[in-house]
């Protein structure tokens, strides 16, 4: 028979626990909660015309948020498109191709790559990458696709263009470590199937390991969309963080998250603090869309994986 | 099958393949610049005195010494709370909860892992700030915990599902009560995993600038008590690299090196406590 003691103890001990899960419960819920409250004036004020109106004006109270939405949508995307090219490009040469001397070493600088803090992304991003943008990259891309409105316009260093390029860095290894694990996840007697019928490695590679990691490889774009569209330091260093909505990627644009790190402490009247509050809400709801997206696309790939095996 | 056929297929797959290099070679490159530009600009004016020195107006040599301390003290006070919080909630996950509900629980915590950080900041600011009335070395702490609490949990859990089943079951079947079991044999031969989880967190939070903003603000002098606004490496490299002085930007880069040591060091130390046990 155990002591009395023993058993309390062990009951303490076990509530101990479920009070702590309890305390990811109370996060979610005091965030989404409290970004709500506090949103409720602007909400009331402009309504949903809050997330359509193009003009930011704090001095004359109107508050629109399109800008914001433009130049994180915009900004995330030119990102995730480039980040995704190479991070498929990566994670099948890793586990397709190379042995394990290129492999473990290049994995390790993929990882790493994910440690650096945003703010040194920024850093580089304020004194290399946007110099070079300026007077390397813009110029040729307008000279060679000029005629595409995307690519005309004055040129800027902090642009939605260096903001895209920091994005796809910073997101490039979210991206290669999900699709590795799901290329590896791909059973063997698929790729040596493949590979028995005469197919050279890269028809291999479309026909047997696109296919099964497909919903894997979107599963790691949502998750690396997440990512990219909270992003808050990098971008604000290099987007140029002025609220406007043109057609060409050389202009200094603003984002969701930079606005807020930019204007939060500034802000001085309520309903400009709410208007604010409110953007915040509209991240948050987005990015856990996305997060909630990938993980449902990772979790499929990964039971197929299991599915097959038995 | 003729010959042309085949001589094509494997054009393709070389230039196949020399794309998939060019690509690996493009995602590596801006790591390895960003590496060598932070140790040949910031190495130069890194010192003693920049790392016990404030920061001094512009034109003058100043240093980080109270953005040094202060990122040790916020991060040292929200690991000490959610290092234990999250191992306890990772084990709540991995050995009491029912299937559905262990799932519910690694779900929010992956949502929460994935929520801007800077969310995490207008919160912890409408939660203390706002009632405290002032900025504080306390709410960037707490800012920092929140967003270290449900990595560690979800980390430590997979940390604690590595420990074999029978030993648990020879404690129980000895007679142990859960607790026991978990105190004297689950946590003990995970000790490695869950040190090595706990330090990638505080690596990550180390870097953290953006929940800081509206939380410890920043302070240009040495902190005075946590309730006051307290000054973050971080955040001094964001106004130092955005300011217009040569001389702050220089500084801007050795407080990145300061800061990507000290991630190095905590990175280390996970790495090897990793390899020792294999």
């Amino acid at each position: 028979m155990r002591k009395v003691s023993q058993r309390l103890a062990d009951r303490t001990f076990t509530w101990m626990l479920r009070l702590f899960t309890f305390s990811l419960f109370a996060l979610l819920g005091t965030l989404t909660f409290q970004l709500a409250e506090a949103s409720s004036q602007a909400w009331n004020r402009f309504g949903l015309s809050f997330l359509n109106g193009k003009v930011w004006d704090p001095v004359r109270g109107v508050f629109g948020a399109l800008p914001f939405l433009y130049g994180t949508i915009v900004s995330s995307a030119i990102g995730l498109v480039i980040a995704t090219v190479v991070g498929v490009s990566v994670a099948l040469l890793l586990t397709q191709y190379a042995g394990r001397w290129v492999a473990g070493p290049v994995s390790f600088v993929i990882e790493l790559m994910s440690a650096i803090p945003s703010v040194v992304y920024g850093l580089w991003g304020i004194f290399v990458l946007a110099p070079w943008i300026r007077s390397g990259l813009a110029p040729a891309l307008n000279a060679s696709l000029g005629f595409i409105p995307l690519f005309r316009g004055q040129i800027y260093g902090t642009s939605l263009l260096t903001a895209g390029l920091i994005l796809a860095i910073m997101t490039i290894p979210t991206i290669t470590a999900v699709v590795r694990d799901v290329c590896r996840a791909v059973p063997d007697e698929l790729r040596e199937g493949a590979l028995a019928l005469g197919a050279t490695r890269q028809e291999m590679i479309g026909l047997a390991v696109l296919p099964f990691a497909r919903s894997g490889i979107v599963g790691s774009v949502m998750l690396g969309l997440g990512r990219a569209l909270g992003e808050t330091m990098a971008v604000t260093m290099v987007i140029g963080n002025r609220p406007q909505i043109v057609a060409s990627l050389f202009q200094p644009a603003y984002s969701m998250a930079s606005v807020i790190a930019n204007e939060f402490t500034e802000a001085t009247s309520p309903l400009y603090l709410s208007s604010l509050y409110e953007i915040g809400l509209c991240l948050l709801l987005v990015t856990t869309l996305f997060y909630a997206m990938a993980r449902v696309l990772v979790w499929r790939v990964e039971r197929r994986a299991r599915g097959t095996l038995l | 099958m003729n010959a042309r056929r085949l001589l094509f297929r494997r054009r393709k797959e070389q230039v196949f393949l020399a794309g998939l290099v060019v690509m690996t070679a493009m995602a590596l490159f801006p790591f390895f610049q960003i590496l060598s530009l932070v140790v040949i600009k910031g190495l130069p004016q890194l010192s003693l005195g920049f790392l016990t020195r404030l920061p001094a107006p512009a034109g003058m040599v100043g240093g980080m010494g109270n953005a040094v301390l202060g990122t040790l003290t916020m991060v040292g006070l929200a690991s000490a709370v959610s290092i234990p919080l999250g191992i306890g909630t990772g084990v709540y996950i991995a050995l009491y909860a029912t299937s559905r509900y262990a799932a519910v629980l690694r779900f929010i915590a992956d949502v929460l892992s994935g929520v801007p950080t800077i969310l995490l900041g207008l919160l912890v600011y409408g939660l203390m700030v706002v009632t405290m009335g002032s900025f504080s070395g306390l709410a960037g702490a707490v800012a920092l915990a929140w967003i270290m609490f449900p990595s560690v949990a979800r980390s430590s859990e997979q940390m604690v599902l590595l420990v074999p089943v029978s030993l648990r079951e020879a404690a129980l079947a000895l007679g142990a009560t859960r607790m026991q079991t978990v105190v004297y044999f689950v946590l003990p031969t995970a000790a490695r995993g869950l040190t090595t989880a706990a330090l990638l967190a505080v690596a990550r939070v180390t870097g953290e600038t953006a929940p800081l903003l509206f939380t410890a603000f920043g302070n240009a002098f040495w902190q005075n008590g946590l309730s006051a606004p307290m000054a973050a490496l971080p955040l001094q490299i964001f106004i130092y690299a955005t300011s217009p002085y040569p001389l702050w930007q220089a500084q801007a880069w050795t407080g990145a090196l300061t800061l990507l040591l000290l991630i190095v060091v905590i990175h280390a130390v996970a790495r090897w406590l990793t390899r020792a046990r294999q």
